[in-house]
């Protein structure tokens, strides 16, 4: 048996590196388990010649396709849309396009608002700290002071334009539309350690320069030299209580395969919105025989996925196809709620620069662009490097049907219950994917694109996993309290996406790291009374 | 690859076939076909765990075609394609993507593309910053962030 740990955190991923940074100073004695393991940047796919075919094996987006023993199956067969992730120290920000808007204010209250879901028990201000701080140490590029969006202070300036965000911004301005440089987690200039960014091109499958950050390069050197230890290839089965219905500890694999006990004073989750629930299910007992921490029966359900609408489509000129960060600029256009569109809420849209010739001819040819034999060649010039995309990322509600359950068959490489998916994209969200491939669509035609081809949604666009554990002060409606303690297990925190009351219409990570930093400053706060 | 899965001659040959017919070769742009030898050599080679669907691919096409597909004429040839594309399922898909996939990281296929022969890491590329007075009307307009209560 393993020593006992102050606190036991659950994954090292982009909450759990912050909480564990944020913890780090209490000198409490702090131990994280991983499933996955450090990175190699000398391994990342931008480093040969191959790097776009690597994207459909070992590198794809989908743990699924990918595979790696770090991974875990999930069932999402009855989903449209499919779970991605990635599970390694650093978790899905190794894997990430390092777009980093944020929730607004008014997302925070979205039943006083729009009569719809539930307000948050928090507010945009209790995060505001939160956020700059995270800012720091994610280090952020962007342009202060768009009109739409919350005020931020990125520490480096916004990307260049480039051509594609050159066309792009005409258009919009020809539309009379808003749109702004993005905020991004790349870094523009050499930057506390990490080298600039030198456009490798698409972002999302690691950076070998470094430039992106993930908190494998952030927070984790950071937390490990102030005392956190990291104990890497360690996946947990389940997290265990006493007599007195408190967590006691975890029962994991660690690298060998072999069954450890590991006990803790406190325990931190932050495992994502699937696994999140997952590992709650997956512990029940006697004392809780509907999973930990599930009184309100709450646990997996009502999860959101912020349904990908995308259009994209081809101009004359040239654009800047894989040599530059994917994303550029974002819109707030149709962010907030207007009943005159259809739909209640809205969607923010990150404009994407182009693609690869790898991925654009594979693309192309299956959605019927391209074709085979002679034209193909002539065809492939007119598509390769002029690509544009337009991306809404559209704000899904909660409903209780959309959940994570564990699959009666399915099971990971150490025999543990796999998560399945049950998910519907609701009336309003589809409402909302409609109208925005209809402003995609006049945008590009703008722009002058032709061949417009439309990913509605992005089958493999479930990055954002959120909801299944979600905030609130009434124990019968909600997981974990306005400070990330779930309401039945008094030491037993959630950090991760999973804690989200709703969605937004923007990419959650920066919106993830404040909240684990805002829960571990409520923790330090309250030592003295924590389980109290 | 897995000894299960090592393709065979017929296979093999059906491979190319299909290949040339996806992408073939191009004299006005100087490239080759996608049954250019030294391609076919990199697809073999680089199968790994595409290779199950990719043998799934070619015995469909095989039963589609009824013989090896370059004995077939031009028209017959055309419709077991069409066919095969068109229900192939998961396993064509597999197979068009690991043949274009190594077809465009063929030397003389960028060279045509104006591509550089390289990895991106560790060179890069050059972004050009732009004109940013392109954000000027945005920021006239300005706007109003919705309020919280």
């Amino acid at each position: 048996m393993n020593d006992p740990v102050d606190v036991l955190i659950i994954g090292a991923g982009a909450s759990g590196a912050a909480v564990a940074w944020s913890l780090a100073e209490t000198k409490m004695q702090i131990l994280c388990l991983e499933q996955g393991g450090w990175m190699n940047p000398a391994e990342y796919p931008t480093t040969g010649r191959d790097w776009e075919a690597k994207f459909y094996g070992e590198w794809a987006t989908s743990p699924n396709i990918r595979s790696r023993p770090e991974d875990y199956p999930i069932n999402d067969d009855n989903s449209p849309i499919k779970v991605v992730n990635y599970n390694a120290v650093g978790g899905s920000t190794v894997m990430y396009t390092a777009h980093w808007p944020r929730l607004h204010p008014s997302d925070f209250k979205v039943r006083t608002l729009d009569g719809v879901a539930d307000d948050w028990p928090i507010d945009y201000d209790a995060l505001t700290p939160f956020f700059e701080e995270n800012d720091r140490i994610m280090g952020t590029s962007g342009l202060s002071g768009d009109p739409l969006s919350p005020l931020t202070h990125p520490p480096m300036p916004q990307q260049p334009l480039g051509l594609s965000g050159a066309i792009l911004g005409k258009a919009m301005n020809k539309l009379g539309w808003h749109w702004w440089p993005s905020d991004t987690t790349v870094a523009t200039t050499d930057y506390e350690g990490r080298a600039r960014c030198i456009n490798l091109g698409h972002c999302t499958p690691a950076c070998a320069q470094g430039a992106k950050s993930s908190t494998d390069i952030t927070y984790w050197p950071l937390a490990v030299r102030a005392g956190v230890e990291l104990r890497t290839h360690c996946r947990v089965r389940e997290i265990t209580t006493d007599e007195n219905g408190m967590a006691s500890g975890v029962v994991y694999y660690d690298k060998d395969g072999v069954e450890q006990y590991q006990a803790a004073h406190v325990v931190i989750i932050a495992c994502n919105g699937v696994g999140t629930p997952r590992l709650l299910l997956n512990s029940a007992s006697s004392r809780f025989p509907n999973g930990l921490a599930n009184s309100s029966g709450l646990v997996g359900k009502n999860l959101m996925f912020h349904p990908y609408a995308q259009i994209y489509g081809y101009v004359k000129e040239p654009t800047d196809s894989n040599r530059a960060p994917p994303t550029c600029l974002w819109s707030k256009e149709w962010y907030d709620t207007d009943l005159s569109r259809g739909f209640v809420r809205g969607y923010g849209v990150q404009f994407v620069r182009g693609a690869g010739p790898v991925f654009e001819a594979v693309v192309s040819e299956q959605k019927g662009i391209l074709p085979w034999g002679a034209d193909h060649h002539r065809v492939f010039r007119k598509l390769n490097g002029h690509r544009l995309g337009f991306s809404a990322i559209c704000e899904d509600l909660p409903e209780e049907h959309n959940c994570v359950t564990l699959d009666p068959v399915l099971k990971d490489s150490h025999g543990i219950p796999a998560p399945k998916i049950n998910y519907t994209i609701s009336e309003n969200s589809q409402k909302m994917m409609d109208h925005a491939l209809a402003r995609g669509r006049e945008v590009l035609e703008m722009a002058g694109a032709t061949d417009l081809c439309v990913n509605s949604p992005i089958p493999w666009g479930g990055w954002h996993l959120l909801g299944t554990a979600r905030m609130g002060t009434d124990p019968e409606r909600s997981v974990v309290n306005e400070w990330g303690r779930t309401h039945d297990v008094k030491n037993l925190f959630i950090v991760d996406g999973s804690i989200f009351v709703t969605s937004g219409g923007v990419n959650p990570t920066s919106t993830i790291q404040a909240l684990a930093l805002y829960i571990a400053d409520q923790m330090k706060q309250r030592l003295a009374n924590l389980f109290d | 690859m897995p000894e299960s899965y090592q393709l065979t001659r017929a296979q093999r040959d059906d491979l190319r076939t299909v290949a040339a017919m996806i992408v073939p070769a191009s004299d006005e742009y100087r490239v080759p076909g996608a049954d250019d030898p030294a391609i076919q050599a990199d697809i073999l080679a680089t199968l790994g765990r595409d290779a199950k669907l990719v043998t799934e691919a070619l015995e469909h096409l095989a039963r589609l075609a009824g013989q090896p597909l370059a004995e077939l004429d031009d028209r017959r040839r055309d419709v077991v394609a069409q066919e095969f594309r068109q229900h192939g399922g998961a396993a064509a898909a597999t197979l068009v993507r690991v043949v274009l996939q190594c077809y465009y990281r063929d030397d003389r296929v960028l060279r045509s593309l104006g591509l550089e022969l390289r990895a991106p890491f560790p060179n890069g590329y050059v972004l050009p910053d732009g004109d940013w007075v392109l954000l000027d009307p945005v920021k006239a307009r300005g706007g109003t962030l919705r309020r919280a209560p």
